[in-house]
């Protein structure tokens, strides 16, 4: 089983200069604002979650030609075909060829102050102890993860330290592979830039953090 | 294809925008959506959650100690005292500038942010050139938005890898000690917040 992300960017270099751009500038075409409110209100149905979204949007092909709205446009499409609750010939039509699937549920407008309000929480009670205390020093896993996961590719086989303990949290990597919650501890590790970016960063002068999920790391 | 020259309703769209229109059109006619709920959230994100939500969280935290120490013990429930709470902000941290260390926030595997205080990310933040480059040479990018730090300044990445979301509390401007909560408030950009910017000082925002 293989799987490939086109989305762990961390310390890749190449990618040009960045363009800043003033605070009221939240759309850049019409359809943006559209492709948002398709995806949160899909979201909403509870068909999929964040994880499996994420996943959708890191394993387009063409991943690095798209801008970011055009990624969740076309993460949304896969996910709704691959799920038959769009067909592909109804895209092409632009309009409804076959019955209605059902869903668990339906976003409507009445509803849509109280679902952003309530957001969806991932911190779950904590089953086990946690491994790994504030300060203990550790190592990042260094293989291949055949699924989605939240450990970038800067951080692997790096030894950090500790910095916060978060409590249980939803597990992402499995979370996005349809096996359910599987919470896991969740941790802030940091590491000295010289660490992941030798000869380039003087010890002290960039400290990095990721959060990471227990299975994530050992201890160094 | 239909001729789009002859097309009065298609003869101005991209090719995105006759693609999102289709889906849209789908989703609508097999009712798994409701068009007053796109409307909702499109004016949610435009009119009522954005920076300026941030900026009072800031604002408050620079004339309250409390309040501050607050935000340092529990960031989502000081936050969420003030009204912002929910979606992408379920689990808040605030990071405070000194002269020692610069906090510094990305989200290198897709584009994870603070929406409650924040509201949608900026083009840039979602984008390949500063995702790849915050973690590896932030003194570079800071340079890109016309930041120079002092050498002694250690940079603090945060790289928002879970459902944790990081808010940057800056410093305050000094020549501020006249202003008001509110007139506080207005110096700080959505920038100063993520830590690719620095607070506007009174002759800045005069200017």
């Amino acid at each position: 089983m293989s799987y490939t992300t086109h989305a762990d960017l961390g310390g890749q270099q190449g990618h040009g200069p960045i363009v800043p751009e003033p605070e009221g500038a939240l759309f850049h075409a019409p359809w943006e604002p559209r492709v948002l409110a398709l995806t949160l209100a899909m979201g909403a149905t509870g068909v999929w979650n964040i994880d499996i979204s994420r996943a959708a949007r890191e394993t387009l092909p063409d991943y690095r030609d798209l801008s970011y709205y055009q990624v969740w446009f076309f993460a949304l499409q896969k996910l709704l075909t691959e799920r038959h609750l769009v067909e592909p010939d109804e895209v092409a039509a632009g309009g409804a060829l076959h019955p209605p699937r059902p869903l668990p549920r339906k976003l409507m407008a009445a509803d849509v102050p109280a679902v952003i309000a309530k957001g969806s929480p991932t911190a779950r009670p904590a089953t086990t102890p946690a491994r790994f205390a504030l300060g203990q020093r550790v190592r990042m896993f260094d293989g291949v993860v055949p699924h989605h996961t939240r450990l970038p590719g800067y951080v692997r086989g790096k030894h950090g330290v500790v910095g916060h303990v978060h409590g249980a949290h939803v597990f992402a990597d499995a979370h996005a592979s349809g096996r359910g919650e599987q919470p896991q501890w969740l941790y802030t590790v940091a590491f000295d830039g010289a660490e992941l970016w030798p000869g380039e960063q003087a010890p002290g002068a960039l400290r990095v953090s990721i959060d990471a999920w227990e299975p994530y790391m050992v201890a160094a | 294809m239909h001729d789009h020259d002859h097309d009065p309703d298609h003869s101005e769209l991209s090719p995105m925008e006759l693609r999102v229109r289709a889906l849209e059109t789908v989703l609508g006619q097999k009712g798994y959506i409701d068009a007053a709920a796109l409307d909702a959230l499109i004016d949610t994100y435009q009119t009522r959650i954005g920076p300026r939500n941030g900026a009072r969280v800031v604002a408050r935290a620079w004339v309250d100690a409390g309040y501050r120490e607050w935000l340092r013990r529990d960031a989502t429930a000081a936050i969420a005292s003030l009204g912002y709470s929910g979606r992408q902000g379920e689990h808040m941290v605030a990071v405070e500038n000194t002269p020692e260390c610069h906090h510094l926030v990305v989200c290198t595997l897709c584009s994870c942010y603070p929406w409650p205080v924040l509201g949608l990310p900026p083009t840039w933040y979602k984008s390949a050139p500063y995702r790849s480059r915050a973690v590896r040479d932030p003194r570079g990018v800071l340079a890109e938005f016309g930041i120079t730090l002092p050498a002694s300044t250690e940079i603090r990445v945060w790289d928002s890898t879970a459902e944790v979301r990081y808010l940057v509390i800056p410093m305050r401007p000094p020549g501020t000690e006249a202003l008001d909560e509110a007139g506080l408030a207005a110096l700080v950009t959505r920038d100063s917040m993520i830590g690719t910017g620095l607070p506007l000082t009174p002759p800045e925002q005069a200017r």
